[in-house]
């Protein structure tokens, strides 16, 4: 394999139902600050059915080129579609970075890119950088729940190649106006050569609690002793317009489902702000939240080993101050959307 | 239908610790466990076969001590296990694993026929979830990766169906057979195992292989040899220095947390557009 060959920065762009996720304009952010330092072009990967249109958000976001494969056969995601289209990109135009946003479908086809091109691949990573002088992907991922931070390192393979976690990186501010090349191509495959076919996708914000996304999350701990308690908790969140989280102990007691769970043998997540209401700090529930943005944690001990991790803490009685906090949020926000919008509700 | 569970012997990440001096893993300080993803994997193969007959066999790549991980999944209900253990493939990465993991199965594709590969959503070390899928791609089967149900399977036109977790919801996806699936843990509960489980599991040793009873292998791409990833540096990750105490009374509290909070004011905007 010849090294040199191989360059330039890519960025998978994953569209839902036509529509851009958030996750790959993060990576577009990461991407070009790759790109500038390599001195090298940024380019997306757009696959899809009729969505072209999509790629002039892209330059806005940073892109300096979009591959497009516009196509019926690509309009939902399918590995063994997905997969060929994006290893023939890969074999014809040789990047030398490639990074795929760390969600379902994302991880799915990096996964299997990675077999059929034989390359490295870094999963779930928080942390990226490069090595000028030799021209090294750095790709840094915390590992065994969360005890330790790994660099992960491809010397001999091209693409260098990571998945990236959700939230993690940050969105350029869009140039309206910013624009760049599109490069069309095409995939020969026939549906009746494949071997899978989506039946039905149901999407729905209710459904299925999605904490690894959520940006504000309220998490109750066993503190709050039962459904009362934990009302009063989801009233914080609802306010906030937050999701629900939960320790172990919660979910056992029965007053919510598992999918709430953050921690070691929950979700994992990293939201801008995570609220830990009577939750003692237990590592197996730390694992799960400790990269999170700002953590404030409310307990009644101010011995409470959850107070090492969070930013702010105060001793209190939670049935006394989540009440009270939801009050005050209430009114604070309010006074900020009346300066602001002129007295529109938040919605 | 022939069902084979891949499953790796993980060490208890809860437990672990990290030495300061060198920030590797101190092994000795975690005991080795199935990994909890494979169990469930292994439980929904037994649930299969009690409903299509066929046989549960579980293949792991590993030291000699991760017998103990096959014999646990005899306990769950598993008939057979193969462990593949050989210096020549320590070291590995995903790329490298799926390779070794595929050779073998290649053979007992040959031995008996397989109709579905089943694979753990991820193991808790390594926690890439990257083997499964890559396994597929070298056998050239369809993965079906984060599945939450299997909603069918009809083995005469060869067919499966299964509800497989995404952002916000699901999707049902169907695909001819052989497929692999990697599990996450709604599709069951692992049971308690009957205690004729824990007795065959006591007594069976599982079939050893090295590298030399699998075949056509290339040995460059084995172990540390044949991974393109190694890792490049350890570090803990950094501590906060403990949180910033509010005191005063509850209202102080309350009122000096908000002002906090909307120190990310972004958060709270009225803004419109698609999130993911
Ligand atoms: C294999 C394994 C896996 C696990 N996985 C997870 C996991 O994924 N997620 C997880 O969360 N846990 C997990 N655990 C459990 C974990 O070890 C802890 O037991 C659990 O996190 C404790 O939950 P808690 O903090 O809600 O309860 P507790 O530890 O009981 O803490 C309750 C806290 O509430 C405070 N409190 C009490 N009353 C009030 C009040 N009125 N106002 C304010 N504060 C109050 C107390 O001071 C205390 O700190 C796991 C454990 C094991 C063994
Ligand atoms: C700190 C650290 C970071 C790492 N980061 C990376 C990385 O970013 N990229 C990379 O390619 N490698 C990485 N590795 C190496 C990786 O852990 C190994 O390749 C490992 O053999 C398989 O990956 P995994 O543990 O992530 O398993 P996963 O891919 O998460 O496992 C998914 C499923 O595959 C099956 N499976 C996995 N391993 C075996 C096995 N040995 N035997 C049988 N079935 C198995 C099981 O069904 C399992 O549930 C890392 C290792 C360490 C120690």
């Amino acid at each position: 394999m010849n090294l040199e060959e191989y360059r330039g920065v890519w960025v998978f762009i994953e569209q839902r139902e036509g529509k851009l996720v958030d996750v790959g304009l993060e990576l577009l952010g990461a991407g070009r600050a790759l790109a500038d330092k390599l001195e090298v072009d940024l380019c997306g990967v757009l696959l899809g059915s009729n969505v072209k249109d999509l790629a002039k958000d892209t330059f806005e976001y940073g892109a300096d080129k979009v591959y497009v494969i516009d196509d019926p056969i690509l309009e939902q995601y399918r590995t063994e579609t997905y997969m060929k289209a994006v290893g023939d990109l890969v074999r014809k135009y040789k990047p030398e970075i490639f990074l795929y946003g760390a969600t379902a479908n994302g991880k799915d086809l990096a996964s299997a890119v990675a077999t059929e091109v034989m390359t490295g691949l870094t999963a779930d990573t928080t942390l990226l950088d490069v090595n000028l002088e030799k021209r090294l992907f750095e790709a840094s991922r915390p590992a065994f729940g969360g005890n330790i931070m790994a660099t992960i390192l491809c010397k001999k393979h091209r693409p260098q190649m990571a998945t990236v976690r959700p939230k993690v990186m940050k969105k350029l501010d869009p140039q309206p106006g910013r624009v760049g090349e599109v490069i069309e191509e095409s995939i020969s495959l026939k549906e009746e050569n494949l071997k899978t076919k989506v039946i039905e996708i149901v999407r729905s914000a209710k459904a299925a609690v999605n904490l690894e996304e959520a940006e504000i999350i309220v998490s109750a701990g066993k503190g709050i002793k039962d459904e009362k308690g934990f009302k009063m908790v989801e009233q914080l969140a609802d306010v906030l317009n937050a999701t629900v989280g939960a320790s172990r102990d919660v979910v056992e007691m029965g007053l919510c489902g598992h999918d709430h769970q953050v921690g070691q043998t929950g979700a994992t997540v990293t939201p801008k702000l995570y609220i830990a209401i009577g939750i003692s700090g237990a590592v197996q529930h730390v694992v799960g939240m400790q990269n999170s943005e700002m953590i404030i944690a409310i307990n009644n001990d101010p011995d409470a080993t959850i107070f090492n991790v969070a930013h702010f803490g105060v001793v209190a009685d939670a049935f006394e101050i989540v009440p009270l906090l939801t009050e005050e949020f209430k009114k604070a926000l309010k006074n900020e959307v009346e300066a602001e919008e002129g007295g529109v509700a938040h919605v | 239908m022939n069902i084979l569970v891949c499953i790796k012997q993980v060490p208890d990440t809860k437990i672990i610790k990290i030495n300061p001096k060198t920030n590797t893993l101190d092994r000795s300080s975690a005991p080795a466990i199935l990994n909890p993803y494979d169990a469930h994997g292994v439980q929904e193969a037994v649930r299969l076969r009690k409903i299509h007959g066929g046989k549960v066999t579980v293949l792991c790549m590993g030291p000699p001590m991760a017998r103990e991980a096959i014999k646990k999944c005899v306990e769950i209900g598993a008939d057979e296990g193969y462990l593949i253990s050989d210096r020549r493939f320590a070291g590995a990465d995903t790329l490298a694993t799926s390779y070794a993991l595929y050779k073998a199965i290649q053979k007992l594709m040959k031995q008996d026929g397989i109709d579905l590969v089943l694979c753990g959503k991820h193991a808790i070390d390594g926690d890439t979830g990257q083997t499964g899928p890559g396994i597929a791609r070298r056998i050239g089967i369809p993965p079906l990766t984060n599945v939450i149900k299997v909603e069918e399977v009809d083995l005469d036109s060869q067919q499966m169906k299964v509800r497989r977790k995404i952002e916000k919801g699901y999707e049902i996806i169907q695909s001819k057979l052989p497929c692999l699936l990697t599990v996450e843990k709604e599709i069951n509960t692992v049971a308690y195992s009957p205690l004729p489980n824990m007795l065959r599991a006591a007594r069976y040793e599982p079939i050893v292989w090295t590298v030399d009873d699998l075949e056509d292998v290339d040995i460059k791409q084995l172990g540390l040899k044949g991974s393109p990833t190694i890792v490049g540096k350890m570090w803990p990750p950094a501590k906060s220095e403990g949180a910033k105490m509010i005191d005063g009374d509850v209202k102080k509290q309350a009122s000096e947390l908000v002002k906090h909070m909307l120190e990310k004011r972004e958060l709270f905007e009225v803004k419109g557009g698609e999130q993911a």
